[in-house]
């Protein structure tokens, strides 16, 4: 069949299986989007910034396991969605992106609009193409869904030159499979590897599951369950593990890491065995690293051999599919009853894994989490921007169910949460869909509010307003003696510094509410503890998005924290 | 940290414009210290063979192995460390010559099965293919009589037969 460049490249979307594509036009693109003009097999979503369409196919692929499509012109549509992309790899969200550029024989002349993309993407992609030759076209487009899907997910470049999508390729077939010769990832883990994982297990004395991402996105969640009640080994989930197994589990003993629970914590100090699953071992979660699990062997299960031993030194290594190696090794593994050790880590968890100040007159903003669990029952998929209220999102709300929290762990993407819940809501999970931010964090990306509102986008959007960058400011906080540069909202050329913020009488720019409304989306602000309940559920009355606004306690902080550079026992307490 | 070692790490890689970049790219992203990297095409047209010496603690080299492997471009990587190799570098260097030592720095030059190259006025270049060792004895044995510039190709190593 005869075809055209851009007309291949969209044929090959819909032979993906792609429903939905976030995009933003430009020169380079245009014969792109012209064939999007009559393309009715998936949905194009125009979003108002190229950042905004890369971090909303990710928050789609992070809702289905599926790989989140984005496409952006030349030079700075391309640059723009590099944050988008990072994100996504540091997170192993699969991806194809795929942008415009200038005519082949223009490559490398500084042409207008042109970005060495490739250049720029290449340590912060799985893989990325340029494509020179329109015949190479069908096998790259082929090969980057396949890349990004398999092994260890991540995002793939693909570059198409504008000449590229004007020719014509005469006899078009796009490819039933792909084979690559330098990319071979290990699906199934070595059987001798397992029985010595289950010799371990049942030679452990103080053991504990500890899960990450990688079980999210291998779909191993019921293994990771079973292992865990057949082995009554307390479970520990990394930020991006949340939801692999069930937050209100018995055997649950929440988060880890900097600010994880305390509980966590001392199981990673006391255990002497850690199973972990997909899990990288994040300075987050390990503190300082030759003080972590000192007394601890390490069992880890990674799709992607280079994670093991990069940072922990590893006593047995599995490389695998996390669903296949856990039920094989759910098969052999012997069943251990609760004991002493599992007595005393419940006895740690005690009866909360986190707990904060509650208070009558102002709005603290971990109740607002708590009430948005209590409200959902869970029943939700809750995104979040970057930063303290993240931290409170992964301490109080419970997520039971994989696939329900869609935040940016690796990367610590600000701006990310309200483009990434458009792409949820639009991957129909039917459930509720909010996101949860900080106001620094919201204004980032907030442009989107045009794409959610003139698409009726479900998307609830929960705004934390402490009219500070919170997280930056604990950090001046705790360890910069109460020096908040740059981090208060408020502050303008005429302030002369502040020793009480809470006697500052200026006005927060932007009013949320008038500019929710401004963008013709519903809003509604909470300043006081009694409004909270009544604010929430008026914004999920509304059939559509809504904006809902809390004005919280300004100065707050996460707790428990574990410095930076500070080993697991080294706890701040609020 | 382990004790640093020298390892020479063969690469076999897809002859692509780019594959070359994503290699070296690696080494510096991830803050590995390259010593020499050489790369030509093979004897099919469609790959590329890489020697890159490189040094580091043997969790470091670990990393670099794995990370080079999870390449795309990468077909195959063989860290050399536990295996016998055949390994040549090739030199030139182009040292001050005059009338009365023209003739010595040649002497030594044979001493090493090191060729003459270009003789000029003033100058002599000499070329030797060696192991790295005993290109750097060459260069140190030339050096009293002032070297004007040395060109080396980095290592390129081969694995031994097996008997």
């Amino acid at each position: 069949m005869k075809k055209t460049g851009a007309q291949i490249v969209v044929d090959a979307l819909v032979q993906e299986g792609v429903k939905v594509v976030f995009g933003y036009p430009g020169g380079t693109v245009i014969p792109i989007f012209d064939v999007l003009y009559d393309t009715k097999e998936f949905t194009f979503i125009l979003t108002r910034h190229e950042q905004g369409a890369a971090h909303a196919a990710d928050g789609y692929a992070r809702a289905t396991g599926e790989a989140g499509v984005c496409l952006a012109t030349s030079g700075p549509g391309a640059m723009n969605i590099m944050t988008g992309v990072a994100t996504a790899y540091l997170d192993s969200i699969p991806m194809v992106a795929i942008t415009g550029q200038v005519a082949s024989p223009l490559l490398g002349t500084d042409a207008f609009q042109e970005a060495d993309i490739v250049g720029v993407s290449r340590s912060i992609t799985k893989h990325n193409f340029l494509v020179k030759n329109i015949a190479d076209l069908p096998t790259v487009m082929k090969q980057a869904f396949h890349i990004a899907r398999t092994g260890r997910p991540g995002p793939v470049l693909v570059d198409v030159p504008i000449d590229i999508s004007r020719a014509v390729l005469e006899n078009y077939e796009y490819p039933d499979s792909v084979s690559i010769r330098g990319y071979k990832p290990t699906v199934e883990g070595h059987p001798k590897q397992i029985e010595k994982v289950a010799a371990m297990i049942e030679a452990a004395k103080r053991p504990l599951l500890f899960a990450g991402g990688g079980v999210i996105a291998a779909g191993a969640h019921a293994e990771l369950k079973e292992l865990a009640e057949k082995t009554n080994m307390p479970v520990t989930l990394s930020f991006m593990g949340l939801g692999a197994f069930p937050g209100n589990h018995p055997l649950f003993i929440g988060m880890p890491g900097m600010h994880g629970g305390k509980c966590a914590n001392r199981v990673f100090q006391e255990c002497d065995l850690i199973v972990s699953v997909g899990a990288r071992f994040d300075d987050r979660v390990t503190g300082f690293v030759a003080r972590f699990a000192p007394n601890a062997k390490i069992v880890h299960l990674d799709v992607d051999p280079a994670s093991v031993s990069k940072i922990v030194k590893v006593d047995v290594p599995v490389v695998g599919d996390a669903k296949r190696i856990l039920i094989a090794l759910n098969k052999i593994v012997k069943p251990r009853g609760a004991d002493k050790w599992t007595e005393s880590v419940m006895e740690w968890k005690g009866e909360k894994l986190f707990s904060y100040q509650p208070s009558d007159t102002e709005i603290k903003p971990q109740s607002v989490i708590e009430k948005l669990y209590q409200i959902t029952g869970g029943n939700a998929i809750v995104c979040t921007e970057v930063g303290q209220h993240q931290m409170w999102t992964a301490q109080y709300y419970k997520f039971d169910k994989p696939r329900t929290l869609v935040s940016s762990g690796g990367l610590g993407t600000m701006g990310f949460g309200l483009p990434a819940a458009m792409g949820v809501a639009l991957s129909d999970p039917g459930c509720p869909v909010f996101n949860i931010a900080g106001d620094g964090s919201i204004q980032m990306n907030i442009q989107e509010l045009a794409t959610i509102s003139i698409n009726q986008i479900p998307v609830k959007l929960i705004i934390l307003n402490n009219a500070y960058l919170g997280m930056v400011r604990q950090w001046q906080d705790l360890f910069y003696g109460k020096r908040y540069s740059s981090t208060c909202l408020r502050k303008g050329r005429d302030c002369a510094g502040c020793s009480d913020p809470s006697q500052c009488k200026k006005l927060y720019t932007p009013n949320f509410v008038d500019l929710a409304r401004a963008y013709g989306i519903e809003a509604f602000r909470a300043e006081s503890p009694a409004d909270v309940e009544k604010t929430l559920r008026a914004g999920m009355a509304v059939d559509g998005p809504a904006v809902m606004e809390f004005i919280v306690a300004q100065e707050e902080n996460v707790y428990p924290m574990v410095p930076a550079g500070k080993s697991l026992d080294e706890i701040l307490e609020g | 940290m382990g004790a640093t070692q020298t390892h020479t790490i063969s690469i076999l890689t897809e002859n692509r414009s780019g594959s070359l970049s994503r290699i070296s790219g690696l080494f510096s992203s991830r803050g590995y210290n390259i010593t020499s990297l050489s790369v030509a095409e093979t004897e099919d047209p469609a790959t590329s063979r890489m020697t890159i010496v490189v040094t580091g603690d043997a969790s470091i080299l670990e990393q670099i192995v794995k990370q080079l492997n999870k390449l795309v471009d990468v077909i195959k990587v063989v860290d050399f460390i536990d295996e016998p190799i055949i390994e040549r570098e090739l030199l030139l260097i182009r040292v001050d010559a005059s009338k009365s030592n023209r003739h010595e720095i040649v002497e030594t030059a044979n001493l090493f099965g090191a060729g003459v190259a270009a003789v000029s006025v003033g100058a002599v270049t000499l070329e030797l293919i060696g192991t790295t060792q005993k290109i750097d004895d060459f260069v140190m044995m030339l050096k009293p009589y002032g070297i004007k510039e040395t060109v080396r190709s980095g290592a390129v190593a081969i694995a031994k037969p097996k008997k």
